[in-house]
């Protein structure tokens, strides 16, 4: 049933897309590197500002981008780009090759939400440019995720068990990795965030901190935004991943919610994110604290797929990792 | 954006005088309440609710697994009760727990019903005047108009309606003005959706108070009815009435276990009789997501297994034929299985006799140690050991019906009288001419019969929640304001405009556009004005 020549190319794949990754990585690097050689001149602006009333025209201007680093910052996008077509083959071939969808253990859902990650990193570096100069600390730790995946949770191409046969496969964990992926860029945005702000006070408060690297992102109010509409973005899709994990739970252990380890995290990542839209709306909680309440929901969901699936025993035990 | 607004603190003129102590209560609840209420609140009580989740996930839950409650208690003797005190291995039902969301939609309560008044209140109320200061707004715009104050305005408002805005003119204290505003689907949005968590969270509490559940196992040709007295586990809401219990029965008739080549579990299936108590049965084949739905009930196969077969001829020539009992599975990829067979009547003898032992569908003995390589029965066979003397049923303790009474072996009065390795069609002969013959093999499925009569209001709900969310984080609410007053002297009009748009979106090519079409619609019909002829 399973096509071993299939799956050992998408084996393959998954190796070539880590690689090409990697390669993307170092030259995201040497962009910042070639990247405004002046100490910054920021312009003041409101640190964390509510969203939404604040306008692209306000980022504050990044010296003129050296040629030299712009070339070098397209090749990255490049890279990044074929390494996501790449990747995105990875789950095609496994998913041809045992004639199901590729997201049956942990090694496939893994490589699907990192995919879903650098996919929403590239269409939000196309729509905004200035948010290409994140693609390191985008890339760097989904080079770390697609090595740990490759080397802790692979799984050979199978069948699926029988409880994992069903439509609500398709609706449920797509729609989870589809958050997952969203809330990864999200998280991300918030601790560049966190990074950016500190150096904004810093020039605020008169100092002059030579971070050039600090100094090539987007501001600190374009970051903070990104996360936010991310993550706005991301809430209702995990809230419809939840429901639809209720609904097949329903019909297949006799119980729509049962407290069930993965339930009980799924649920206290949807509080906790609940909580990041409330805490930007929230009087002495927007900007750095509401930004920390995002990493920790970045934190509760790697959890939740890490400890969850390998410690804990529960009826969510399909990791396929022994 | 903020909607939280600091309540100003209540003006305080001169010593006041002593409020009456009932006042003073009631000045007390008032702060309490407002307290709960504030949206701060409800950030720090979503916080200690998901917090609280935590031990849940962490420690072993009674309402996931007695047994590894149990298991617990046996490794962390001095540790485990202090927990229990704490409900520690019932989080989710605990009363702190409960504190917790109770007070997270009391808090609710008192945030959205105003909310959700005043949103009905503005619906139907116009637009709010403009403000003083247009250019505070967070996009603003000014624009020369060669047409008059009303011929300028009546362009902006044309502008707006196309948009779908509701418009108000009114001659405003600076000069003529225009309000705007349209998106309150987003509020409604938000109402909907704080509502439907509390809808929500009546449905859970009804399904927990109505509701039941019974679990059992099944062989083969037996059948059950719906009462506690029959399931092997059972658990029930607080108002349940047993005589409303539907009396549906089920018979499970055939079960079949489907296996990949490398003997992943492909499908399970029960092929059930069922049919309410008295009336005539109808079938059904039910399986792995793919329960049997009767009105308000719901029968699953949550598992399954084998009932070895046996008989067991007496010296006396009297014998129990084809007597089985379920095994429990160990190992749910080889169906390795362990349970035994109590047989408390031996006839002409007061001993009584027990088997109990080991079950591998296919079995692979190394070294005279049984085990199971293949989920599939291809080989079955049996390792057992035959106890006799006392099984100590009648003791008034509770015991495991799936294995022989350690302690009573270690007290002696059950002593080992044999043990074999047997397959399909072999026996054993004991000292005192007992035969003991693995006679054949039953499949079991694990059942369960669930009634939640809440479940369909949190299913709707939970889609109620959806589409609130959606409204809420999707839509904008926008309002748009201007104003005109004549020109540098006297020449023309100048048009203010300015914008208020709560929504996360990009909001500037919005005003953009709207401000272009603006000045291209007066300057169409500053043209048309002077060569009316074209
Ligand atoms: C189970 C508890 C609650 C959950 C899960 C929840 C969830 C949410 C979410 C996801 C939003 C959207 C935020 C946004 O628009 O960016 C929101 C908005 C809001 N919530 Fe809640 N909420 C809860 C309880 C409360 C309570 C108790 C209050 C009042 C004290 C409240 C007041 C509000 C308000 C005023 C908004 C509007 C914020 C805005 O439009 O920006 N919520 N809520």
């Amino acid at each position: 049933m399973t096509d071993p020549s299939l799956a050992a190319l998408s084996d393959t794949l998954f190796s070539i897309a880590v690689a090409l990754y990697s390669v993307a990585v170092v030259a995201f690097c040497a962009e910042l590197a070639f990247g405004g050689k002046k100490a910054p001149a920021v312009s003041r602006e409101l640190v964390g500002a509510g969203g939404g009333s604040t306008t692209a025209a306000s980022l504050p201007p990044v010296d003129e981008e050296p040629v030299k680093a712009r070339r070098v910052g397209a090749v990255a996008m490049g890279l990044t780009l074929l390494g996501a077509v790449v990747h995105a083959g990875v789950l095609v071939t496994r998913g041809v090759a045992t004639d199901r969808l590729p997201w049956g253990n942990m090694y496939e859902f893994g490589t699907a939400v990192v995919l879903v990650a650098v996919v929403v990193y590239v269409v939000l570096a196309l729509r905004t440019p200035a948010l290409r100069h994140i693609g390191v600390f985008v890339l760097a730790p989904v080079v770390l995720s697609m090595v740990g995946i490759g080397l802790f949770l692979y799984a050979s191409a199978g069948p699926l068990v029988a409880a994992l046969r069903s439509s609500w496969l398709a609706v449920h964990v797509s729609t989870a990795i589809l958050g997952f992926g969203i809330f990864f860029v999200s998280g991300i945005a918030s601790v560049m965030y966190l990074v950016r702000s500190r150096y904004e006070a810093k020039i605020a408060a008169g100092e002059r901190p030579l971070s050039r690297i600090v100094h090539r992102l987007p501001s600190a109010a374009a970051l903070d935004r990104t996360a936010h509409r991310t993550a706005v973005f991301g809430f209702p899709i995990w809230t419809f991943a939840v429901i639809a994990g209720a609904i097949w739970a329903e019909s297949a252990w006799g119980r729509f919610w049962g407290w069930d380890p993965k339930e009980t995290w799924a649920f206290i990542a949807w509080v906790v994110y609940a909580a990041y839209l409330h805490a930007r709306t929230t009087a002495g909680w927007r900007g750095r604290p509401s930004a920390w309440v995002n990493v920790v929901g970045l934190g509760v969901m790697v959890f939740n797929l890490l400890y969850v699936n390998m410690v804990s025993t529960g009826l969510h035990s399909y990791g396929g990792v022994s | 954006m903020t909607t939280t607004v600091e309540r100003p603190a209540a003006a305080a003129p001169g010593p006041p005088p002593a409020p009456s102590p009932l006042r003073r209560v009631g000045t007390t609840l008032l702060r309490w309440w407002r307290q709960l209420t504030a949206m701060r609140t409800a950030l720090i009580l979503l916080f200690l609710l998901a917090l609280a989740a935590i031990p849940g996930s962490l420690l072993p839950q009674r309402s996931l697994s007695q047994s590894q409650v149990t298991g617990y208690f046996r490794e962390h003797e001095t540790l485990a009760p202090v927990l229990d005190a704490f409900y520690l291995f019932d989080v989710f039902s605990s009363p702190w727990f409960a504190a917790i969301y109770l007070l997270l939609f009391i808090s609710l309560i008192g945030c959205v019903v105003p909310r959700a008044i005043e949103h009905g209140r503005a619906v139907l109320a116009q637009p709010p005047p403009a403000p003083r200061h247009l250019h505070r707004l967070p996009d603003s715009a000014t624009l020369d108009s060669e047409l008059d104050a009303a011929a300028t305005l009546d362009v902006v408002e044309e502008e707006l309606r196309v948009r779908r805005f509701r418009v108000v003119r009114r001659d405003g204290r600076h000069g003529p003005e225009l309000s705007a505003e349209k998106g309150f689907l987003k509020e409604t949005g938000n109402v909907v959706f704080h509502l439907a968590l509390l809808a929500l969270l009546l449905g859970l509490a009804g399904g927990k108070l109505w509701g039941y559940e019974g679990s059992i196992l099944v062989t083969e040709g037996d059948r059950f009815c719906n009462t506690f007295q029959q399931y092997d586990t059972s658990r029930s809401g607080a108002l349940v009435d047993a005589s409303d219990m539907t009396p549906l029965c089920v018979t499970l008739e055939d079960f079949k276990a489907e296996y990949e080549e490398n003997l992943t579990a492909a499908s399970f299936t029960a092929d059930i009789g069922y049919g309410l108590a008295g009336a005539a049965s109808r079938n059904a084949t039910i399986g792995v997501n793919s329960p049997l739905r009767v009105d308000g009930d719901r029968v699953y196969v949550t598992g399954h297994g084998f009932s070895p077969v046996f008989t067991v001829t007496f010296p006396g020539g009297q014998s129990f034929t084809d007597v089985s009992a379920p095994f429990l599975p160990s190992d749910t990829t080889t169906m390795a299985s362990q349970g035994a067979l109590k047989l408390p009547d031996v006839p002409g003898s007061d001993e009584q006799l027990a088997l109990e032992g080991f079950f591998a569908p296919t079995g692979s003995t190394q070294g005279g140690v049984l085990t199971s390589i293949d989920p599939r029965p291809l080989d079955p066979q049996v390792a057992l050991f035959v106890y006799s003397g006392y099984l100590g049923l009648d003791s008034g303790l509770p015991q495991s019906v799936y294995s022989v009474d350690q302690t009573q072996i270690d007290r002696g009065s059950l002593t080992e009288v044999g043990r074999a390795n047997l397959a399909i069609g072999e026996s054993t002969t004991l000292a005192d001419g007992t035969v003991v013959t693995f006679s054949g093999l039953k499949e079991f499925a694990a059942m369960q019969l669930s009634h939640d009569p809440g479940q369909v209001y949190v299913l709707g709900a939970a889609v109620a929640v959806l589409v609130g969310l959606l409204g809420m984080l999707l839509l904008r609410r926008e309002r748009v304001f201007a104003r005109v007053g004549p020109g540098p002297g006297d020449a023309g009009t100048v048009l203010s405009v300015g914008s208020l748009t709560r929504g996360s979106a990009e909001t500037a090519p919005r005003f953009t556009a709207l401000t272009d079409d603006v000045s291209a619609a007066l300057r169409r019909r500053a043209t048309a004005k002077e060569n009316p002829s074209s």
